[in-house]
């Protein structure tokens, strides 16, 4: 069709609405088909068209009038012209389509005249061989119904003789059950019951007639028998849990009254478990009511064995009972509940007794699948007994939480223990020529132990949550357990416990009494406790809550910061401590020195006194000692040079005007003041304050009490002249080593001053030394 | 300057006696009065002129009569003695001279007696009877202890009896002070770390708490409330309070200071307030309610508290007053060896440094109504 739709000339009206195409020239294949179709009708696609448009040429409602009206208003001249040359080609073509298919259908339509003629030849034959086979058929089913009429009354007899020989063979039976019953009811009681069973309700049935009534109570007599061995059997011997529950099972057959066969039957059970619990506590060691003048002796078997003994005889025991029970009086547990409970109470009674045992550390991992063990064997149980359930995870829970407790106590006296080594390494006698452990090495080697001993501690505790033991899917392992046992009981409280330690130390032998723990040892202390703050804390309760993953709704763990906090509280006691100690030691030193000298009548000073170099030389080990330990700290800077300059100009020249006497009534005001406005431009010094973290604080906080009690002690004394001298060249002597080690020395110089000052002030006859000399002096020195 | 001391007998006129300390000079006593109600201080000097006064104490019976320690200096020695003194009649009571004319019109102490000390060594301080009449003094020389009966209107010093520290280690007294209860019968000193009490009956040693400080204890002070308690302080930084009943342990421990604490005094009607010096320039105000005569603030009467039911609930909320520090003075620019309150008003007090300054405060306001009402 597509082909013959060529161009064409044809004649056709110019208005028609079916033979007009789109303004544009270029027509699809599919065209010729659309006057077709929409004359036999509109497709569903066409209705489903909407609104109707008019002015559509193409469409259904296409309104010749508005659309020229359109045209005509819409589109200018040019657009007109050609718009008519193209409606009046397309009408062309559209008339040559037609004539086409026109010719088409005339020729279809021949055709089709021709194959009707032929059809009707062919019916004619047909219908002849179709009557042909009617007739056949019909004599098939008549010689077929012959048959079967003749067969009949034979088969019908052959069923009649074999319902006869059945019902025969059933006599023959139970004509034979008494005697069958009395063969099996000694020794195959089971078999007997079952056959008894079978042939009791047709006894009942045909009871009337007087030959099955025979049989019957003779049965009946037998089978009472059976019943009556059976039960005493129940009674009197111990059966394993099996045998027990077929007996009962065959007596519950032979219709006896299951409630006293049910409490029958638990007595019998209650008996046996007995004496499994009664096996049990005889390995325990007896309870000793008078508290344990001697420590019990070690159990026989390791507690794995115990409670694998345990869960296997009695657990796996209560289990088989339980559920004969229950197969056996149904759904009623009533009874049974209590007695089970009972039962697992003193069960676990008996097993808590046995952990209790357990003091030492052990091993872990021994204990831990002994729990599992246990855990497992009574899940089974539980099924039967809800009960348990609680008082089982508790048992299980406190002993992981006794265990724990046990490594802290563990972990605590560890630590004393290194720290009494490393006590003993500061204390020893050193062999000359050479040096012990340094310090250094000692606190690497307490940390390292004491982390390392930790680590191993979360290893064992890990076990108790480890993948393939039962019970650390139970709630409290996942989240109390992590929480509150391990983080806070474990790690928390031993960290804590260290810090607590550690500020014993600080604040407890300053009392009377305990022999006062070594300065070096304090020292040690405030180095280690600063480590934790700054590492080592967050770093085991990262490992911890990587070990332990803490739950969201868990309770509330104390904060590392805190933690952190209370290190750093107790190193810094501990530090202040030692600069107390190793400060008074030196005070102490330089106190006795002014105290017993005579100031008055000494003479002229030609060296440096000694307690001087001593002081030195202490300060200079106590920096060494600190140096080990802790950095250098900041200085403020200033050069040695100008300062010790400033110090020599100070105190020969300034010094003697400066407190020049204030006590003449006359003029009382004007010293004061230059004292005091003094006194303004220099800050004030606190003493005991404080110190960082650092060598140069620690060294000058030392420095700082040595000199303050140099000062007041000074004060105390009347001088001579020499004596004044010969604080002078100590004052220089200690200026010049000691501005070394102080953060500022301005507060070195201020205080030498001061007691220079205050030696001047003391002085009967203040006449000071040369300078130069000074300087010979403690050069020399 | 180290010494001051109030004047015992006085009780109307708030006065403050110092000594000097001075090598050179000739030494004074100033007396200070402080006119409460207007603010003002006076001053008047009296020379003394036999050496430093390193103590100072007055007669709890008569205004006018004094004891001091003071160094004598020759060229080769010093040593400290003790003599009491009487000040000019008309400055007994406080005469109000004008500030200007002060310090020309210096008057000169009477001296009443000395306390030989030749046999016995340096006297470190003079303690007076305190409920006496102004007869019996207890000297503390190095490691003796000498109980002075003073006679002839104190003109006379007779040596009573005496007893000796013995043993070893450092036995010089370095304080002293008078109980004022069991019928004055009971003096406690400090020597080196330890604080040992005596009985001056017998004179002997019936309590010694050893190593009450770790260093050197400076003073000592009784409550003058409750007969068994005394506060101590010392060069650890720290004033303790002891129950002598119980010398292994103290009751409480102040750690407030940072350097030696010098001077430690209770109030002598509020036993609760405590003042300390120290040698960090600070002087510190304490309120030790807890271990005081009235830890549970001031008792109402049962016929006053049947009427005023709700006054005394209010009082309830007041009551959980906490031990704390009142105040710290930080006026002084220099170690504070001496602190006191005054005898007249027991909301004053005096400390005074060693440059010469004498501060005197008051307690604040606030508290004072609180431990009266």
């Amino acid at each position: 069709a597509a082909a013959t739709a060529g161009s064409g000339a044809g004649s056709g009206a110019a208005g028609s609405p079916e033979a007009t195409g789109g303004s544009t020239g270029g027509g699809g294949w599919r065209r010729p088909h659309g006057p077709l179709q929409r004359y036999y009708g509109p497709s569903t696609a066409e209705a489903a068209e909407a609104p109707p448009d008019p002015t559509d040429i193409n469409g259904p409602h296409f309104d010749p009038e508005v659309f020229m009206t359109k045209v005509r208003s819409e589109c200018p001249l040019g657009q007109l012209l050609a718009r008519e040359a193209a409606l009046s080609r397309e009408i062309r073509a559209l008339d040559s389509d037609m004539q086409t298919l026109l010719y088409e259908n005339y020729n279809k339509f021949i055709s089709a005249t021709d194959t009707i003629r032929k059809m009707k030849v062919d019916f004619r034959h047909m219908e002849a061989e179709m009557d042909d086979l009617a007739a056949n058929m019909a004599a098939i089913s008549a010689s077929s119904a012959r048959v079967s009429a003749a067969l009949q009354d034979r088969h019908r007899r052959g069923a009649q003789l074999a319902g006869v020989q059945a019902l025969l063979r059933k006599l023959q039976a139970l004509v034979e059950v008494p005697g069958r019953l009395r063969r099996w009811a000694g020794t195959e009681p089971a078999r007997a019951l079952r056959c008894h069973a079978r042939a009791r309700a047709v006894l009942r049935h045909y009871r009337h007639l007087p030959s099955f009534r025979a049989i019957e109570d003779e049965s009946h007599a037998i089978m009472a028998e059976l019943a009556q061995r059976l039960r005493t059997r129940l009674r009197c011997e111990t059966l394993d849990p099996k045998e027990l529950t077929e007996c009962v099972e065959m007596l519950l057959q032979l219709e006896e009254p299951a409630e006293e066969l049910s409490e029958e039957f638990l007595s019998q059970a209650g008996a046996r478990l007995e004496a499994e619990l009664a096996a049990l506590e005889a390995e325990l060691p007896a309870a000793d009511p008078s508290g344990t003048a001697t420590t019990p002796p070690p159990p026989a078997s390791d507690i794995l064995d115990f409670v694998d003994r345990g869960s296997s005889a009695f657990v796996g025991t209560l289990c088989q009972l339980a559920g004969s029970y229950r197969a056996l009086f149904g759904g009623d547990t009533g009874r049974l509940e209590p007695f089970a409970a009972a039962l697992a109470t003193r069960y676990f009674a008996l097993l808590e007794r046995r952990l209790a045992l357990e003091r030492g550390l052990g091993d872990t991992s021994l204990l831990v699948r002994a729990l599992d063990r246990f855990h497992r064997r009574l899940r089974a149980l539980l099924e039967l007994l809800p009960a348990g359930a609680d008082a089982a995870a508790a048992l299980v829970a406190r002993a992981a939480r006794e265990r724990v407790d046990r490594y802290l106590r563990a972990l605590q006296t560890f630590f004393l223990g290194c720290l009494g080594d490393v006590r003993q390494a500061l204390a020893a006698p050193r062999p000359p020529g050479k040096e012990g452990p340094g310090l250094p090495d000692l606190l690497a080697t307490l940390a390292a132990s004491v982390l390392g001993q930790l680590k191993a501690v979360l290893a064992y505790v890990q076990l108790f949550t480890a993948r393939d033991v039962a019970f650390a899917s139970l709630p409290y392992f996942k989240g109390e357990f992590c929480v509150t046992a391990v983080r806070e009981g474990l790690v928390v409280a031993f960290v804590r416990w260290l810090c607590r330690t550690a500020r014993g130390f600080a604040d407890g032998p300053a009392e009377r009494g305990a022999p006062a723990a070594p300065p070096a040892l304090l020292l040690l202390l405030a180095r280690l406790c600063l480590d934790y703050e700054n590492s080592t804390i967050s770093y085991i309760l990262t490992l911890t809550d990587e070990q332990f993953p803490p739950q969201d709704s868990g309770p509330a763990v104390t904060p590392g910061p805190a933690l952190c906090a209370e290190a750093r509280a107790a190193a810094q006691r501990l530090l202040d401590h030692y600069v107390q100690v190793q400060g008074a030691a030196v005070a102490q030193m330089l106190r006795k020195s002014v105290e017993t000298r005579d100031w008055l009548g000494t003479v002229e000073p030609r060296n440096v006194r000694a307690v001087m170099k001593r002081v030195v030389e202490d300060i200079t080990a106590i920096d060494v000692q600190v140096g080990q330990l802790f950095e250098e700290g900041v200085r403020r800077a200033q050069s040695s040079d100008s300062s010790r300059r400033a110090f020599s100009v100070y105190s020969s020249s300034r010094a003697p005007g400066r407190y020049a006497p204030s006590y003449t009534p006359s003029a009382p005001m004007d010293t004061h003041l230059l004292s005091n406005i003094q006194k303004l431009f220099s800050e004030r010094i606190d003493i005991f304050s404080p110190v960082e973290f650092n060598k140069v604080s620690v060294l000058t906080g030392i420095i700082k009490i040595s000199l303050k009690t140099l000062l007041e002690c000074v004060r105390l004394r009347t001088l001579g002249r020499f004596g004044l001298q010969q604080v002078q060249v100590d004052g220089h002597y200690l200026q010049l080593y000691l501005w070394r080690f102080a953060s500022d020395e301005r507060v070195v110089q201020g205080l030498l001053d001061e007691v220079a000052a205050s030696a001047a002030h003391r002085c009967l006859d203040p006449v000071p030394m040369e300078h130069s000399v000074v300087e010979l002096i403690c050069e020399r020195g | 300057a180290r010494a001051l001391t109030p004047q015992t007998a006085e009780t109307d006129a708030i006065r403050f006696l110092v000594g000097t300390q001075s090598l050179r000079y000739d030494n004074q006593i100033h007396i200070i009065d402080f006119d409460d109600e207007n603010n003002i201080i006076n001053k008047n000097v009296l020379l003394h002129q036999v050496g430093e006064i390193w103590h100072i104490s007055t007669s709890p019976a008569d205004k006018g009569v004094l004891a001091t320690c003071y160094n004598k200096t020759s060229d080769t020695k010093v040593m400290t003695c003790a003599a009491v003194w009487r000040m000019p009649k008309e400055l007994e009571s406080g005469s109000h001279e004008s500030p200007d004319d002060s310090s020309s019109n210096t008057q000169t102490l009477e001296l009443l007696c000395h306390l030989d000390n030749t046999a016995h060594g340096n006297m470190a301080c003079v303690m007076w009877e305190p409920m006496g009449d102004g007869k019996k003094i207890i000297s503390l020389a190095d490691n003796n202890i000498l109980l002075w009966d003073l006679q002839e209107s104190s003109a006379k010093a007779v040596l009573s009896s005496s007893t000796a520290l013995e043993g070893k280690g450092q036995l010089k007294f370095t304080s002293g002070r008078w109980s004022p209860h069991h019928n004055c019968t009971q003096i406690a000193t400090a020597n080196d770390t330890a604080v040992r009490g005596w009985d001056t009956r017998s004179m002997r040693q019936i309590y010694c708490i050893e190593n009450a400080h770790g260093q050197l204890v400076r003073d000592l002070d009784f409550n003058p409330n409750k007969q068994y308690y005394l506060a101590s302080c010392g060069d650890d930084c720290k004033v303790k309070f002891w129950d002598t009943r119980n010398v292994t342990e103290p009751v409480k421990t102040l750690e407030e200071h940072s350097h030696w604490v010098w001077n430690v005094r209770y109030n002598h009607s509020h036993d609760q307030l405590i003042l300390t010096g120290s040698s960090d320039s600070r002087v510190i105000l304490s309120n030790m309610v807890s271990i005081s005569s009235e830890p549970f603030g001031h008792m109402v009467d049962d016929d006053e508290l049947s009427d005023q039911e709700d006054q005394h609930q209010e009082e309830k909320v007041k009551e959980p007053l906490q031990d704390s520090v009142i105040a710290t003075y930080e006026e002084h620019e220099d170690s504070v060896y001496a602190v006191e309150w005054s005898s007249a008003d027991p909301w004053l007090f005096a400390s005074l440094s060693y440059d010469g300054r004498l501060v005197i405060n008051r307690v604040p306001r606030a508290l004072k109504y609180h431990i009266l009402l």
